[in-house]
């Protein structure tokens, strides 16, 4: 089976978040895998273990993807392609994203994609379903359990907490939600292989494309930091008199009740 | 004259609140533009029509078909895809709920438009308008517009206020029939876990219950707090991965984000994570017996002290003030 996983890199969920001339300062962030795609990648591999075939994870990123890569590829996955805009493209969105992902999947025997339900960062939510509507393949999004069984599918997504029972085929597109399986920690054995792995690096040219076909669609004109909150007011006295006053606080001041 | 497309959901034959929210959305971006709100689904569409209308919607049109009655992507890109070719907007306006979230990237697919996604808020209008979102799990926002193709986004519940009902108002509501038809995917049964009470992300007050609740029977004085105030559920991590409550009450950055009027968060500690997906509710209250614990930074009000004597409390004082 041809697998492959949709991985972005994002900034590690402990981070604080600064702004820097207009834009989110990344100096000296750590990164991670987006959580997300981290149950792809597991689900990935399960499914390959299950049925064969290989797990190719594809990322569009720069120069320091390639850590995240290496370590899905010691997670388990096959092979990683590392498709860098970093000298070729200044701005994009999820029309970017999505074009030069369609680009590469084209000439691509594909079975299966996985991706994040969101990244945690921009977390639109977008990639994945645009991708599958340009690759003419359905998909579930959501998803918190997959079964394959020949051509069929059996999947249950994830509905605001609902679960659906959904029934496909391949080829197919799934984006993972929380739920879905416990992502393997690399092992040292699997570190070790990781290195020795294909990685392969292209840039937007060898997918024959410029920088005016990947035109970005929206354009962010500020990025700024919620208001600091005040310190709030911590109730005293006796659990009674506490529970009398934060009703009337509630009432009279914040006016919610 | 704009013309922007609201694009409505209907759950168990009612419309959700984000429908409403989408009409005032839309109104927002451009006051004098015409308001088209379509419903798609099964069973009797036209009232729920006749209601966005009463909404602040100048006409609604309804696609109604039996492959609509559960959400498929497959199905429902085809009755969106035939309203807006029929319809042509300038912009369109979902709800950032599971049901958005899955269409709307095929539809702004189709139309090689872009899609702002989550907007919680819009500033100005017509052609100066710009959409507001968080970013980093609402630890910053950001200001994005549209350069290119329809001014398409979907608003996250609970953020723009719908408009008032006005009993009075009556309009248009025109059927477009289309056949649905070829869904590559099926679904077979839908288990109810979530949507029995109020719903989380619609909810406008959610107690939130976390490993300091200590198991799942720990969660019935919240479920009774919750009642008392028409409130709904919800949870840390910490509670669904102790086992406490099912995974579809967790809150934060890989669970439900939500902005209610009034979150109270119940022996949690206020991770970073759980932050993600609660901090910009309007008011939060915090109940923890360790004075240093992290929700208290966020919250408005704290209480520091067991939960298992301050939650009941509360409940009978609510309950007496409520008669
Ligand atoms: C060349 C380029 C230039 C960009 N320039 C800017 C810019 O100037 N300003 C700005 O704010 N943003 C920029 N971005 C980021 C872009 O706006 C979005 O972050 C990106 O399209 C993903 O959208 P999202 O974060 O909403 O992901 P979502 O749609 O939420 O992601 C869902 C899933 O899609 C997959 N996915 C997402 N991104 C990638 C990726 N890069 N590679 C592989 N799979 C992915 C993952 O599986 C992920 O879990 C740029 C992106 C690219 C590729
Ligand atoms: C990638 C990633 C994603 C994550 N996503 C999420 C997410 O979406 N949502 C989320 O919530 N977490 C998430 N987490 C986990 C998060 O880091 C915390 O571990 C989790 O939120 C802790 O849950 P808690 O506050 O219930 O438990 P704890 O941190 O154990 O806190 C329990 C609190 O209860 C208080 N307490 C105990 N007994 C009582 C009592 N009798 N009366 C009053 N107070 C009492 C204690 O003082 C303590 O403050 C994520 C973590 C990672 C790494």
């Amino acid at each position: 089976m041809n697998i492959y996983v949709l991985m972005k890199k994002t900034f590690d969920t402990e981070e604080k978040i600064q702004i820097n001339g207009g834009k989110i300062d990344t100096d000296g962030a750590e990164f991670i895998i987006n959580p997300y795609d981290e149950y792809a990648i597991e689900e990935a591999i399960k499914v390959r273990d299950e049925h064969g075939g290989e797990v190719t994870v594809v990322t569009i990123g720069d120069e320091d993807s390639e850590s995240q890569l290496r370590t899905a590829l010691a997670m388990g996955a096959d092979k990683a392609v590392l498709i860098n805009t970093e000298d070729d493209i200044e701005e994009g969105d999820q029309v970017t994203t999505t074009r030069i992902l369609e680009a590469y999947f084209e000439d691509k025997e594909v079975d299966l994609i996985l991706a994040g339900n969101v990244a945690i960062d921009e977390a639109s939510g977008q990639v994945g379903p645009r991708l599958a509507a340009k690759l003419d393949i359905p998909y579930v999004t959501t998803i918190t359990s997959l079964e394959i069984d020949g051509d069929t599918v059996k999947i249950d997504k994830d509905v605001e907490g609902d679960v659906e029972k959904v029934e496909t085929s391949l080829p197919l597109l799934v984006t993972c939600q929380q739920g879905l399986n416990e992502p393997r920690y690399p092992s040292l054995p699997g570190i070790m292989k990781a290195k020795k792995k294909p990685l392969e690096e292209l840039e937007i040219d060898d997918l024959d494309l410029d920088e005016d076909d990947v035109e970005a669609a929206t354009e962010t004109v500020e990025v700024f930091l919620p208001p600091e909150k005040e310190a709030g007011k911590v109730l005293e006295g006796e659990t009674d008199e506490q529970v009398k006053e934060l009703i009337s606080l509630l009432k009279t001041e914040a006016k919610v009740l | 004259m704009g013309k922007y497309l609201v694009i409505s959901e209907v759950r168990d034959g009612e419309l959700r609140n984000v429908s409403f929210e989408n009409i005032a959305a839309a109104r927002q971006i451009d006051e004098n533009s015409e308001v088209v709100a379509a419903v798609l689904g099964d069973g009797d569409l036209e009232s729920l029509g006749q209601e966005l209308i009463q909404y602040g919607a100048d006409r609604a049109v309804v696609v109604q078909h039996e492959n609509l009655k559960n959400y498929t992507s497959d199905g429902y890109v085809q009755a969106a895809m035939a309203v807006i070719e029929q319809e042509d907007p300038d912009g369109i306006v979902m709800g950032h709920t599971s049901e958005g979230k899955d269409l709307s990237p095929r539809i702004a697919s189709k139309l090689d438009s872009g899609l702002i996604s989550d907007v919680t808020e819009i500033e100005g209008s017509g052609d100066d308008v710009k959409f507001i979102r968080p970013i980093y799990s609402g630890k910053a926002f950001e200001k994005k517009v549209i350069t290119n193709g329809k001014t398409f986004i979907t608003i996250r519940p609970n953020n723009i206020a719908p408009l008032e009902k006005d009993e009075s108002r009556s309009g248009d509501v025109q059927k477009v029939e289309v056949d649905v038809q070829n869904l590559r995917t099926v679904i077979k049964e839908v288990i109810r876990k979530a949507s029995e009470g109020v719903d989380l992300s619609e909810a406008n007050i959610i107690v939130a219950g976390g490993r300091g609740v200590k198991s799942a029977e720990g969660f019935d004085p919240l479920y009774e707090l919750a009642d008392v105030l028409g409130g709904a559920v919800g949870a840390s991590r910490g509670a669904a991965d102790a086992g406490y409550c099912d995974y579809s009450l967790q809150i934060g950055q890989t669970g439900k984000v939500v902005t209610p009027d009034l979150y109270i968060a119940v022996g949690i500690s206020g991770a970073i994570q759980h932050l993600a997906g609660m901090s910009n509710s309007k008011v939060i209250v915090a109940i923890n017996k360790d004075p240093e614990a992290n929700i208290f930074n966020v919250a408005d009000y704290g209480i520091v002290g067991d939960l298992f004597d301050v939650v009941p409390a509360l409940t009978e004082e609510i309950k007496a003030l409520k008669g």
